[in-house]
């Protein structure tokens, strides 16, 4: 049991982050901590992915040019392809979050609060 | 040459004239709109070329740089991504024609940005229809989303709080798929659809697999606002312009349709989806709740925009419902409504953005019989779109109703039958209510009579593609028997 | 000539009518003008398919597929051209009446009202020569459609609740008109109506069948008024008059019992009907609204009201008829849609000539109107007289072959209820007579009879009454068709 926990440790972590950025999304009322939510459920699989194709020890990457760098070991190289993925996926993120913030400042522009319950209040009246 | 190019040519134009609107239109706005008009129609015919070509010589593959897949990146046009692209393509092109003047009352000295994100959004809804990469297509998702997102936040001073929440939770949706990407990309290896199909019967009971699939239509539900992940949907679409909601409504909650009916059909398959757990009739359950939700929210509403938005909650449940069934009359009947949908609604926003146009709201207690003398031609395209909506023959909403019950019939689900005829039902209360304040309510008192001198019927440029788009809901219904023989033709049963 | 293109252009003259009648909205002589002419022409035409008929061949077209193996097509049997004769033909005097209505009545929005009515017609048209189940539902929701307008026509509080019930109770059945015909799909492969009916070879269980049964039944019966889905058809009464006449006596009603007879004949087959037990079902419903419609008639003030479940009392006859599964018994019943279209038509255009010419709705204001109106009160003896089953008006023909084809079929219930309802005719008829003839009315002396715009109509329809049932093969050999038509069902028989 304690091995099933220990030898997932990174997966157990990225879960939980998840857990985090999905409480924060949902139940805080204040938007700014909403889209401190979201970075964070973002960045849990990020994450994931990065732990996935990890790999301690003396390991590199495969490039492809068997004269200068011939493939000795497979165990040696690690699998690059999740990692680049996630530079792409941390800008869409960051794109993410420039888009929101803009939102929040046009929000805030015309209500002068970032509090979901008093938005609401105002626009009953 | 050009037909072996023809996925990447149909990217290329949107991104071609996401950088040519920002250029010509800052140095003069009134550019944008018929580079917009142009950038579509152009996506629009290489679309329907490319179902031609598909039609006689089957599905065209592009593999990007000439690398092969599972390395490289490919777009692939085949029926179902071909039909998607056509009718996306071909009803933002007739929205770009109708936005001009909206656009232009609603925010004006800003119609650059607006023409320019749309094109964007376009460019990440053909990415996400085409390709045949599975995290490639999580990046056009969140290119479409984010200019999605910024049109929404373009509206009423509600308009940035309700693009905020559906910010928060499309983005959240996506992030769900992404992990669910990175699942099975674990137990595979490859991100290519097509590769990864092949893998996946290998992994039968797998739970890394189940789990993946459950996340993915969640994160794309959200997007596509299935029951009960619909929350983002009415606000949006009532509190953004006009333009803005003409554009996406039709189509937006469409293309992440495509993405279940790739999901469940061809990455996975009818046998592996309900491998665990009955997984197609779980979605089938709530397709039907939100329709019939939908539905009775759509009568409660008193704003025309808003009840439309209820009203595509309950329509994508059909569109859902129908691939649950995974039986060919139940396929047929779901693309079918896409189509029909598709046009329907972008015929009623746009219906409803004359209106605002011409009365500065579209509140339905505020409608009555003046409306019929001053916009004759506006509202017999309402009417036609209404009724088609409601499912009467030979309108084309009808036709997509009538595969739909086959299917269910052939499943014996006796449930999803009683709700899709409940829903007509339903369907026909809003509407017909709006027709009858239309054709007969007299106006309230105080208000002056209107004579026939004072029509005051949208101008052309609006007129004729709304008159296009329902006078097609006819042509649909009486050829929707060669649609629907091609579209049996994809099916994969 | 090549007739294939008639039963099209049959369909498609009054709906071509709608656009010079819309277009001549400030010449009011002239677009009435249009309507005439649509009405000549459409009789004429579906008069040509009328030897045919007799001989009993049959018209086929075929337009664009709706569905895949599922056409647009047209058949003008001998049962549709049956139908079509009498619809095409009563809407002649229909127009001429109408005319002389909304022109007398002062109403509002004429346009409207002879477009949707030409509308309306194409419809009814369009059901009587659908060669299949798709066909019949697109026109069977058109005719809904088009009928809408016309019901809600005054635009009171009280047509416009009339027309939402109506819109509820129609497209109600029309959806399950829909699911019906896609279970019959689904087990049968075709929808093509066939005399005999399409599940001959096909095994269904007891339970579904009836199940598909039922849904035929509330599908066609809201607009043959069978109870208690009738609903609809008292509070329609809000209409004006002519579309009352035109809607009850011929279109919309007929329309649901025509849709029996579909059903029964063409898509069940007798037979099947038989083995089934499915015909027992009718005949209890038919004979409970007939006697049920009588009795509530009795109780309404209101002379259209009370003409109204009088036609929910006589279209029971027509499926009670049919129900009954006998060659007599359905002759009888296919005899009584060409009988109460006239007589009730003609009822309903006295009533129409009555409100008019004197704004009198109510039974109870009726005194001594017959000395001012002579030709109407004396058209509205003779329909009443037909309704009661009083011979030589054609309702007594109709009427005997339904008890005939009761006896034929060894049941004697029937025969009881058509007996009673006869009497019961006569006890919410006659007393209207008896007001106009012999009671003293007041505030009579400064009117006249109404305008011969309607007189006419009325005169002649009460004299065709009266020469079908002397005669019942005058002009257009109906009674042979009906014969031949009902024998055809039996094909499949074992004799």
């Amino acid at each position: 049991m304690a091995d099933f926990f220990m030898g997932h440790y990174a997966y157990w972590f990225t879960i939980i982050l998840l857990c985090i950025g999905l409480y924060g999304i949902l139940f805080k009322k204040n938007l700014i901590k909403k889209t401190i939510g979201l970075a964070i459920l973002q960045i849990s699989v990020v994450l994931f992915f990065v732990s996935v194709a990890s790999k301690s020890g003396d390991v590199t990457v495969p490039v492809r040019d068997q004269a200068n760098f011939p493939v000795e070991i497979a165990a040696n190289y690690l699998n690059p392809l999740p990692h680049t993925l996630m530079l792409t996926a941390i800008v869409v993120g960051v794109a993410t979050l420039g888009v929101a913030f803009t939102l929040l400042i046009a929000i805030y522009n015309r209500y002068n609060t970032l509090d979901e319950q008093e938005l609401i209040e105002q626009f009953d009246d | 040459m050009i037909e072996s190019h023809l996925p990447a040519t149909i990217a290329l134009i949107f991104v071609l004239f996401s950088v040519l609107i920002p250029a010509f239109g800052i140095w003069r706005s009134e550019l944008s709109q018929p580079l917009a008009v142009l950038g579509s129609g152009l996506a629009a015919a290489f679309s329907i070329i490319g179902f031609i070509q598909y039609l006689s010589d089957g599905a065209l593959r592009y593999y990007f740089g000439g690398w092969e897949p599972p390395v490289g990146i490919e777009f692939v046009y085949d029926g179902l991504s071909g039909f998607f692209i056509m009718v996306i393509n071909t009803v933002a092109f007739f929205v770009f024609i109708h936005s001009h003047h909206t656009a232009k009352q609603e925010f004006p000295g800003k119609e650059m940005p607006y023409y320019a994100l749309g094109i964007l959004m376009l460019l990440g809804f053909n990415g996400m229809v085409l390709t045949g990469d599975l995290f490639n297509l999580y990046v056009f998702l969140e290119i479409a989303s984010l200019s999605g997102y910024a049109l929404i936040a373009i509206g009423d001073r509600q308009a940035p709080y309700a693009a905020f929440r559906y910010l928060i939770i499309g983005t959240a949706g996506g992030t769900l798929y992404l992990l669910g990407v990175g699942y099975l990309y674990t137990v595979t290896g490859t991100l290519n659809i097509i590769d990864m199909s092949a893998m996946l019967p290998m992994l039968y009971e797998s739970n890394a697999v189940f789990a993946a699939l459950i996340l993915m239509i969640v994160g794309i539900g959200v997007k596509a606002a299935l029951f009960p992940m619909h929350g983002w949907l009415p606000d949006s679409y009532t509190y953004t312009s006009s333009s803005s909601a003409a554009l996406i409504a039709p189509i937006g909650t469409k293309v992440a349709a495509y993405i279940l009916f790739r999901i469940m059909l061809w990455l996975f398959g009818i046998e592996l989806t309900d491998a665990m757990a009955p997984v197609t009739l779980f979605v089938g359950i709530l397709a039907a709740i939100g329709i019939l939700y939908g539905s009775v929210m759509a009568i409660a509403q008193n704003e025309l925009k808003r009840m439309l938005a209820y009203s595509s909650v309950s329509q994508i449940g059909y569109i859902i419902m129908g691939l649950s069934l995974a039986n060919p009359w139940g396929f047929a009947g779901a693309l079918l409504h896409v189509l029909n949908h598709a046009v329907m609604k972008a015929a009623l926003f746009m219906i409803s953005g004359q209106l605002r146009l011409r009365e500065g709201h579209s509140d339905i207690s505020r409608f009555d019989d003046s409306y019929r003398k001053k916009y004759p031609w506006t509202m017999a395209a309402f009417t036609v779109a209404a009724i088609s909506m409601i499912g009467l023959p030979p309108l084309a909403g009808f036709f997509s109703k009538w595969y739909l019950v086959l299917g269910t019939i052939d499943n014996s689900n006796w449930i999803f039958l009683a709700v899709i005829l409940i829903s007509s039902l339903l369907n026909a209360v809003y509407f017909f209510r709006i027709l009858e304040k239309v054709y007969m309510m007299n106006p309230a008192k105080g208000q002056k009579s209107v004579s026939d001198g004072d029509r005051n019927e949208a101008p052309a440029s609006m007129m004729i593609p709304t008159l296009i788009l329902s006078g097609s809901l006819i042509v649909i219904g009486f050829a929707n028997a060669v649609i629907v023989g091609i579209l049996l033709g994809i099916a994969p049963f | 000539m090549n007739l294939e293109f008639v039963p099209l252009l049959a369909i498609l003259v009054s709906l071509a009518a709608v656009l010079p009648i819309m277009l001549s909205d400030r010449k009011p002589n002239l677009r009435e003008f249009w309507t005439i002419l649509a009405a000549l022409i459409k009789f004429g035409l579906v008069l040509t398919l009328l030897p045919g008929a007799i001989q009993g061949n049959s018209v086929e077209l075929h337009l664009v597929d709706l569905a895949p193996g599922l056409p647009l097509a047209l058949k003008a049997d001998p049962l549709g051209v049956f139908f079509a004769v009498i619809a095409s033909g009563l809407w002649i005097f229909t127009s001429f009446y109408s005319i002389g209505y909304v022109r007398g009545a002062g109403e509002h929005k004429q346009t409207r009202y002879f477009a949707s009515f030409a509308v309306c017609l194409s419809a009814t048209i369009g059901i009587a020569f659908s060669a299949n189940l798709i066909t019949f539902i697109l026109f069977y929701e058109m005719l809904t459609v088009a009928t809408y307008p016309l019901v809600i026509h005054n635009e009171k509080e009280e047509a416009i609740n009339a027309g939402r019930k109506y819109l509820a109770f129609t497209l109600t059945a029309g959806l399950l008109l829909v699911s019906a015909s896609a279970l019959v799909y689904h087990y049968t492969g075709t929808l093509d109506f066939t005399p005999g009916g399409l599940f001959s070879g096909v095994e269904i269980p007891d339970t579904e069948m009836l199940i598909i049964f039922i849904l035929f039944l509330a599908a066609v019966g809201v607009k043959a008024g069978i109870m208690p889905i009738h609903g609809w058809l008292p509070a329609a009464m809000a209409a004006p008059t002519p579309v009352s006449a035109l809607l009850h006596a011929v279109a919309v009603v007929k329309s649901g019992v025509f849709a029996v007879l579909r059903v029964v004949g063409y898509v069940f087959g007798t037979d099947v009907m038989g083995s089934y037990g499915l015909n027992d079902i009718l005949i209890v419903l038919a004979g409970a609204t007939i006697i049920l419609a009588s009795l509530i008639a009795f109780n309404q003030d209101n002379l259209k009201r009370r003409l109204a479940y009088s036609t929910v009392g006589h279209l029971s006859y027509i499926v009670l008829g049919v129900a009954l599964i006998t060659p007599i018994g359905i002759t009888g019943g296919i005899m009584h849609i060409a009988a109460h279209a006239t007589m009730k038509i003609t009822l309903f255009f006295c009533a129409g000539a009555i409100y008019v010419n004197l704004h009198r709705t109510e039974i109870s204001q009726l005194d001594g109107i017959a000395r001012v109106m002579p030709w109407t009160m004396g058209a509205f003896v003779i329909g009443s007289m037909g309704l009661a089953g009083i011979p030589p008006i054609n309702g007594f023909f109709s009427k005997w072959n339904l008890a005939l084809g009761a006896l034929e079929g060894d049941m004697i219930l029937p025969v009881i209820i058509l007996v009673v309802s006869g009497l019961l005719n006569v006890g919410y008829l006659f007393p209207i007579i008896y007001r106009a003839y012999f009671k003293k009315g007041e505030g009579l002396e400064k009117y006249g009879e109404a305008s011969p715009l309607m007189v006419v109509p009325i005169v002649i329809t009460a004299a065709l009454s009266i020469l079908f049932g002397l005669f019942p093969n005058l002009f257009f050999n109906f009674y042979d068709l009906a014969v031949d038509i009902s024998s055809s069902l039996f094909i499949n028989q074992v004799p």
